[in-house]
């Protein structure tokens, strides 16, 4: 019998495709919601920052740890984006093809993969702008430095376009990734795919309703507030030597 | 009183072109059929084939969804003609080849081809792997739930609807489409197969194979004999990946 040692690559890179799309949208899930700190007050922001510096950990700040934070999605980001590269349209004659197909089908899930695409594309570049900053500047990251950020440093709207590319990835990423691997899919796959669809929109419209708004805090922070004395956060209950 | 109705005229668009007349070019023609009760596009296509061009060209065998001869892309998706109901449709209905196979004339293709090539690259048979057949041998029994899930996966009539509705296989014409990796789903789930899980990887464990299918779920959507081609494609997604994993 003929048994050769099969190649176990492409194996491995459906799955890691798979996984990091798949830590990538859990860690978009928590990152909204941390930034939406604002929307309480400025206070929880900036505690929500100290936090991720390890201050609650180590009684002292280390924006390092934000640096590492970021450069272990970016890590994760491009290889996420490689393995993705391989199912993108790779001719004109290809590109053609598929938006044909999926403007004469009228089939939702094939349109949603061409939004995949799309806004994968898009973050090729917003996303590495963004990852960029926060790992070359971590301290930088505050109630003001980042409102600073959004309005005088013009990053609102990279932020904006990154915010829907990146929630409509995520969810939409999230929805495929269960029927790909057949997660939780029960007796009646087409029953459990209709409820998946219905949360993952349900999640795209939470997500964006509150990525708009915290981003919208931001910007009113930044036109309001007097950055006279810098950008750093005093804050009322928390007093700290080097800020 | 029952209100009678006036009949819908139907306007059905049809692409037509023949590939061996050298001064044909693709084109949209249009007949004009009134509708009746209960009408499929099977009879449709008849009426316009007996009343108005008889050089109409397209395939059926069964009329009733099982002989998978007429699938045909009807208002761009893939369908079998015979259980389309023109009441289920507007009055406006465009009829097209199925992309991607060989075409004979207007609506007629060539699907034996391709599947007959799929076929024979899968290997779409038992390997029973007996070194001497016996013919005398009574075959093993089989538990009645796994054969009638084999027998589920077995309803494929090889239509091309999946292949016609998967963007993925549009893209990249090695991709072997769910019809391929549904056959490998049923060969895999059958015990009178003795192929090992390394040799199935052999087959679909490549961006041809499983790890090609990019879960548009248009084969899902289209398919006219609701084969649970999701699910089985996931299947054999988990099963290669555990097959790579014990490598």
């Amino acid at each position: 019998m003929k048994q050769e040692k099969i190649d176990k690559v492409p194996a491995w890179l459906d799955f890691t495709q798979s996984a990091t799309g798949l830590i990538l949208a859990l860690f978009i899930m928590g990152h909204i919601l941390f930034e939406a700190s604002i929307l309480v007050s400025n206070e929880l922001m900036y505690k929500v920052t100290l936090m991720f510096e390890g201050y609650y950990f180590f009684g002292e700040t280390y924006p390092g740890i934000v640096s590492f934070l970021a450069a272990a999605i970016f890590i994760l980001f491009i290889v996420h984006a490689a393995l993705a590269l391989r199912k993108f349209p790779s001719s004109y004659q290809q590109y053609k093809i598929i938006r044909e197909h999926t403007t004469r089908m009228q089939h939702e899930d094939s349109s949603l993969w061409m939004i995949q695409v799309i806004t994968g594309f898009m973050m090729f570049f917003i996303g590495s702008v963004h990852l960029y900053i926060m790992m070359s500047q971590p301290s930088n990251i505050g109630p003001y430095a980042s409102s600073h950020r959004v309005v005088a440093e013009f990053m609102g709207p990279l932020y904006f376009m990154l915010l829907l590319a990146v929630i409509s990835h995520a969810f939409i990423g999230l929805y495929r990734l269960a029927l790909k691997w057949g997660f939780m899919e029960g007796k009646h796959p087409e029953i459990s795919r209709a409820k998946f669809k219905l949360l993952m929109k349900a999640m795209i419209a939470v997500y964006i309703i509150v990525g708009l708004s915290s981003l919208g805090k931001y910007t009113y922070i930044g036109l309001t507030h007097d950055f006279s004395d810098g950008v750093k956060y005093k804050s009322q209950t928390i007093h700290m030597e080097n800020h | 009183m029952s209100e009678e109705k006036s009949p819908r005229t139907l306007k059905i668009d049809v692409l037509r072109y023949d590939p061996n007349d050298k001064n044909d070019f693709p084109h949209i023609e249009r007949f004009e059929v009134l509708e009746a009760d209960g009408m499929t596009l099977y009879i449709v296509l008849n009426e316009i084939r007996e009343h108005l061009d008889n050089s109409l060209m397209f395939d059926f065998v069964c009329r009733a969804g099982i002989c998978g001869s007429c699938s045909m892309l009807v208002n761009g998706r893939p369908t079998l003609a015979c259980s389309t109901l023109t009441s289920k449709l507007d009055a406006h209905i465009t009829l097209a080849p199925l992309p991607l196979f060989k075409l004979i004339k207007d609506l007629s293709i060539y699907t034996g081809e391709w599947m007959r090539y799929l076929n024979e690259h899968l290997e779409t048979w038992i390997h029973a792997k007996e070194e001497v057949l016996n013919f005398d041998k009574l075959e093993e029994r089989m538990d009645p739930a796994l054969a009638d899930e084999i027998y589920e996966l077995d309803r494929c009539v090889e239509c091309g609807c999946c292949v016609a509705g998967c963007g993925t296989i549009q893209m990249k014409p090695s991709f072997v489409g769910a019809v391929g990796l549904n056959k490998v789903a049923r060969y895999h789930l059958d015990p009178r197969d003795k192929r090992s899980d390394e040799e199935y990887y052999e087959l679909i464990g490549d961006e041809n194979g499983v790890f090609g299918c990019m879960t548009l779920l248009g084969c899902e959507d289209v398919c006219p004999k609701d084969l649970p081609l999701q699910s089985k494609i996931a299947y054999l997604r988990r099963m290669m990946m555990k097959t790579a994993l014990k490598n």
